[in-house]
C-alpha cells in the first residue's frame, strides 16, 4: 500500500479512517437513542428535533462548519468551557474533524436506524412487556436485536459519509497535513499544486471504492433487517 | 385466586361500563365483536388505561383511582390472538423468555412439564417462522405459562385458526384448565368455545354485562338465546363415560339418564361435558315408539320463551341438569306445552358433533 501511495497520501487515508471510525462509534449511541425517540415516542417538539437532526443534510456544509467554529472554537461558546474543564480542544485538531464528520453523518445514521426500529412490530414489544420485561429489557432483548442489521447499515453509511466530509471539516479545522488533512482535503490540496493530479487520482479511486462498498453493504444489511423483523 | 373487575371507559361514542368477578377456573368474556371484550382484557393486562378501573387480583390492587401497575409488573400471562412469538429467538428461547423476570420465590410449571402439557417438546430448537398456526399458538400459551403468571389472559386465541387447528388446540386448553390451578380469563365470540372451556361466563353487550354466572346456568338460560344466537344456543351437561360399545357408540351417563354418542375420547369413568344444541332436541309428550333416535330422556318443562321468529325456546329439567329445545310455535301449541308439563326429549345421536364433546 505504502509503495503505491505516497507518505502524504497514506497519512490522509489513515487520518480519514481514524476520524470516520471515531465519529461513527461516538455518535452511534446518540444515533440509536434519537432514532428510537423519533420512532416510538410522541413528545412536544418532535418535529423540531427531527428538523435539527436533518439540518446538516440541507445546510451548506460551510455553514455547519462555521457554526461549529462559533460553538467549539477556542473562544467559542462551548469550546472555552470544554478546554477549561476537560482539557479538550477541538478546533484545528483531528478530534474536531471527527466532530464535524459525526454531525454531517448523523442524519444518515438516524434515518437508517429509525426505519429499522419502525419495522419492529410494537406488538412484539407489548408481548415482551406482558411477560414481565421492563421497557429497558424490552429494548435490549427485542427492539435492538430485531433492528440490528439496520443499525449496522446506518453505521456503515455514516462511516462512509464521515470518510468523505469536506466542507464543514475544512471550515472548522482547516487543512493541516497530518493533523486535519483528510482524504477530501488532501485531494483538494493536491489539485491546487502543479503535478498533484496523480496523487489526487489515487485518492479519488480509494474514495469511490470505499463509498461503493459502504453503499452495497448498507443495502444488503437493510434488506436483512426487513427479513429479520418478518421472522425469516 | 379470584379477580374482580370494575371499570368504565369511553372510546368515542362507545362507553364501557363493566363489573364482574372471575372465580377460579376459566371465565369467558363472551360477546359479539365490538361488545368491548378486548378493551376489558387489555385493561386487566395493563395495556389499556381505562378512565376508571378497579382491578383486584387475590386481594392485590392492580389498578384503581390512585394506583396503576404497569403491564410488566402485573404478572399476568397474556396469550394474544396472533401468537406474537419473537422471530429472532428459537422456540426454547421464546418459552423461557419470561422466567428471567419472574420472582424466584414464585413457583410454576417447568419447561419439561409445559412441553408435555402442550405437546411442543419436538419444536424447541425450531424458529417461529417455521411453525404452523396451531403450533405457534401452543408455544405462545407455553411462553405465557412459563413466565409464572398469577393468571392467564387469552384474547380469542383460536380466532385466527381454521377449524382443524381449533380442534387441535381445544384439548390442550382443557388440560390447562383441568391440570393446572391457574385461573384463566378468556375472550371469545364463539359459543362452541364457551361450551367446551368455560366454568364461568360473562356475557357482554354494547359495553355492558348482561349476564354472568356458571357456564351451565348461562348456557341453559332461555333469556340468553338472543345473545348466543338461536342456531348456537344449547345446554352443556356434565357426563361420565360408562362404556364404549362395539358398534362405534359410547354410552354416557348424565343426571337425567343415558346418552349414546359417536365414540368419544376418554376411558370408562372419565368426566366429560356434552353440548346439546337446542335445535337438535325434539319434544314429545308421550314416550315415542318406533323412532330411530337412541336418546330419549324424560324431562319437565320449566319455561317457554317466544321470540320474533316462528321458534319457541323451551327450557327443560332433565335430572339435575337443564336442557334447551327449540321448536316451532305451531308445535308448541299442538303439544300445548306449559311449565310443569312432563314429556320426553329426543336427541339424534349423530347430530352431536365431536367438537361439542369435551373433558371436564
Amino acid at each position: 500500500m505504502t509503495g503505491w501511495l505516497g507518505p502524504e497520501e497514506w497519512q490522509a487515508v489513515a487520518l480519514s479512517l481514524r476520524v470516520a471510525l471515531v465519529a461513527t462509534l461516538f455518535s452511534l449511541p446518540f444515533g440509536v437513542f434519537t432514532a428510537y425517540a423519533l420512532a416510538r415516542w410522541d413528545f412536544r417538539g418532535k418535529q423540531l428535533i427531527n428538523g435539527l437532526v436533518h439540518l446538516p443534510l440541507i445546510l451548506p456544509p460551510v455553514v455547519t462548519g462555521y457554526l461549529l467554529l462559533l460553538l467549539f472554537g477556542r473562544r467559542g461558546w462551548m469550546g472555552g468551557t470544554l478546554e477549561d474543564v476537560f482539557g479538550i480542544v477541538l478546533a484545528f485538531r483531528w478530534t474536531g474533524a471527527a466532530l464535524a464528520a459525526a454531525i454531517m453523518a448523523f442524519p444518515l445514521m438516524v434515518r437508517s436506524i429509525r426505519l429499522a426500529i419502525e419495522a419492529v412490530d410494537p406488538k412484539l414489544e407489548q408481548a415482551a412487556g406482558t411477560l414481565g420485561a421492563s421497557r429497558m429489557w424490552v429494548f435490549v432483548t427485542i427492539t435492538l436485536p430485531l433492528s440490528l442489521p439496520g443499525i449496522i447499515a446506518g453505521s456503515v453509511l455514516a462511516f462512509a459519509k464521515a470518510m468523505g466530509e469536506f466542507g464543514a471539516t475544512i471550515t472548522f479545522v482547516s487543512n493541516i497535513p497530518g493533523q486535519t488533512q483528510t482524504v477530501p482535503s488532501a485531494i483538494y490540496a493536491f489539485l491546487q499544486v502543479p503535478g498533484g493530479e496523480a496523487s489526487a487520482m489515487r485518492l479519488v479511486v480509494i474514495s469511490v471504492v470505499i463509498a461503493m462498498a459502504a453503499l452495497l453493504a448498507s443495502e444488503a444489511l437493510a434488506r436483512r433487517s426487513v427479513q429479520r423483523a418478518a421472522g425469516r | 385466586m379470584s379477580l374482580s373487575v370494575s371499570l368504565t371507559h369511553t372510546l368515542g361514542t362507545f362507553t364501557l361500563d363493566v363489573t364482574f368477578d372471575a372465580p377460579p377456573g376459566v371465565t369467558v368474556l363472551f360477546g359479539r365483536s365490538g361488545a368491548g371484550k378486548s378493551a376489558v382484557i387489555n385493561a386487566v393486562a395493563g395495556l389499556l388505561k381505562p378512565d376508571y378501573g378497579k382491578i383486584v387480583l387475590d386481594g392485590e390492587t392492580l389498578s384503581d383511582a390512585h394506583t396503576w401497575r404497569s403491564a410488566s409488573t402485573r404478572r399476568l400471562g397474556y396469550v394474544f390472538q396472533d401468537a406474537r412469538l419473537f422471530p429472532h429467538m428459537t422456540v426454547r428461547q421464546n418459552l423461557t423468555y419470561g422466567s428471567r423476570f419472574a420472582p424466584r420465590t414464585d413457583s410454576g410449571p417447568s419447561l419439561t412439564e409445559v412441553c408435555a402439557l402442550l405437546g411442543i417438546a419436538d419444536l424447541l430448537d425450531r424458529r417461529p417462522a417455521g411453525l404452523s398456526g396451531g403450533e405457534k399458538q401452543r408455544v405462545a400459551i407455553g411462553r405465557a405459562l412459563l413466565s409464572r403468571p398469577r393468571m392467564l389472559l387469552m384474547d380469542e386465541p383460536l380466532a385466527a385458526l381454521d377449524a382443524a387447528r381449533k380442534a387441535e388446540i381445544l384439548p390442550y386448553l382443557e388440560r390447562l384448565r383441568d391440570q393446572t390451578k391457574i385461573p384463566i380469563l378468556y375472550v371469545s365470540h364463539s359459543v362452541a368455545e364457551v361450551a367446551r372451556l368455560a366454568t364461568t361466563v360473562v356475557v357482554l353487550e354494547h359495553g355492558r354485562v348482561v349476564r354472568a354466572g356458571p357456564a351451565e346456568e348461562v348456557l341453559s338460560d332461555p333469556d340468553m338465546v338472543r345473545q348466543l344466537g338461536v342456531r348456537e344456543a344449547g345446554a352443556v351437561l356434565p357426563a361420565t363415560v360408562k362404556a364404549h360399545h362395539d358398534d362405534g357408540l359410547s354410552e354416557l351417563e348424565i343426571s337425567g339418564g343415558r346418552l349414546f354418542l359417536p365414540r368419544v375420547a376418554g376411558e370408562t369413568g372419565t368426566s366429560t361435558r356434552v353440548r346439546i344444541l337446542a335445535q337438535d332436541v325434539i319434544l314429545s309428550n308421550t314416550l315415542p315408539e318406533g323412532l330411530s333416535a337412541l336418546n330419549i330422556l324424560p324431562v319437565t318443562v320449566i319455561a317457554l320463551r317466544e321470540g320474533a321468529d316462528p321458534g319457541v325456546i323451551v327450557q327443560l329439567q332433565c335430572g339435575q341438569d337443564k336442557l334447551l329445545a327449540r321448536v316451532t310455535r305451531r308445535s308448541a301449541n299442538a303439544l300445548n306445552l306449559m311449565p310443569g308439563d312432563a314429556g320426553f326429549a329426543v336427541i339424534k345421536t349423530v347430530s352431536i358433533a365431536q367438537v361439542d364433546i369435551g373433558t371436564g
